[in-house]
């Protein structure tokens, strides 16, 4: 028997469903992508090259545009 | 110089706030513009009315609480955020570019609104679906011009310079809309978002770059050089993809 959910947690969820289908939808690689640079640059930093992150920060999210333009081709040739 | 650098960073925020804005209202608009002319524009108008009200509330409890994380914080969230938003949009505009996926088209989405209303029969008294399938189309497509101005403009701390922006853009939309009466089909809207692709991109990486204490540069005026570099990316890779597309093939066997 399903339960009839009250209206703050059809917001809660409502809201929750919007951040996930922004963030993630069809394209998780791009979340995993950002959260990568970040990690890499964060350790760029840390280690004190800061020309090298100046440089990778625009460098990776090219690759990871490029990779997913490329997934979504193959994918696309696929169907 | 130091216009020159004010400059590059006002520019890239008004372009892509108004441009982000701009095509989200047409979205928005195709909608209203179908239940209005199939369902009558009193119940269109009451969803647009109840929608508008309900992004107000979310400005408004969401506006003051950004502003009270720490600036870094901030700029590394926004910049993440804006990074994969950015690049969401840059690849449907290099697919839908090179033939990968079809066009954005509203006159598509119009008629099949027209075509999903009027199966819904006509309601007596308040038109709930009429009312419904407006305050859906424009509080979803708001939320997103919600989230751009609201991030793009806290982290550049033009906060007011955007949410204005956005206002013009809506007024704009709105104009051309009412002149036009029916569809926005004629506004060139993949090239839009292809321009809004490259403009978050570019601020996505800055912003992102700035909260990890990254030093650009040339400081903002690194922006204008992040804008031409995603820019010139874009063209590439439309061109790569165009190699493979489908519509290449069909066009060499025929």
């Amino acid at each position: 028997m399903s339960k009839k959910q009250t209206l703050p947690i059809r917001l809660l969820k409502g809201f929750g469903m919007f951040w996930w289908d922004f963030l993630v939808g069809d394209t998780p690689e791009l979340l995993i992508a950002v959260l990568l640079i970040i990690g890499v640059i964060t350790g760029l930093r840390g280690a004190g090259f800061n020309t090298a992150a100046v440089v990778a920060l625009p460098v990776l999210a090219v690759l990871a545009l490029g990779v997913s333009v490329r997934r979504a081709i193959n994918s696309s040739k696929k169907k | 110089m130091f216009l020159a650098t004010v400059s590059s960073g006002v520019l890239v925020l008004v372009g892509a706030v108004f441009l982000a804005c701009a095509v989200e209202m047409v979205e928005a608009l195709t909608i209203v513009f179908a239940v209005g002319h199939t369902r009558g524009w009193k119940s269109a108008f009451e969803g647009v009315f109840v929608a508008l009200v309900a992004l107000v509330a979310l400005v408004a409890v969401f506006g003051p609480a950004l502003v009270q994380i720490p600036l870094s914080t901030l700029r590394l969230i926004v910049g993440g955020v804006l990074l994969i938003f950015g690049m969401q949009w840059l690849r449907k505009a290099v697919l839908r570019s090179s033939g990968f996926k079809a066009k954005h088209d509203e006159d598509a989405i119009y008629e099949e609104t027209v075509a999903e209303l009027r199966a819904s029969g006509q309601s007596i008294g308040r038109d709930r679906v009429a009312f419904v399938m407006a305050f859906k189309g424009v509080f979803l497509e708001g939320l997103e011009v919600v989230v751009t101005v609201l991030t793009l403009g806290t982290s550049a701390h033009r906060l007011g310079l955007a949410a204005t922006t956005a206002g013009i853009a809506l007024l704009l939309v709105v104009i051309i809309g009412a002149i036009v009466s029916k569809q926005l089909s004629s506004i060139p809207e993949n090239a839009m978002k292809m321009s809004v692709g490259i403009l978050l991109v570019s601020y996505g990486t800055f912003w992102a770059g700035e909260g990890l204490k990254v030093s650009w540069p040339g400081n903002d005026a690194f922006l204008a050089f992040l804008v031409v570099i995603y820019t010139l990316v874009t063209w590439g890779l439309v061109a790569l993809a165009k190699f493979e597309s489908p519509k290449k093939k069909v066009a060499a066997h025929s």
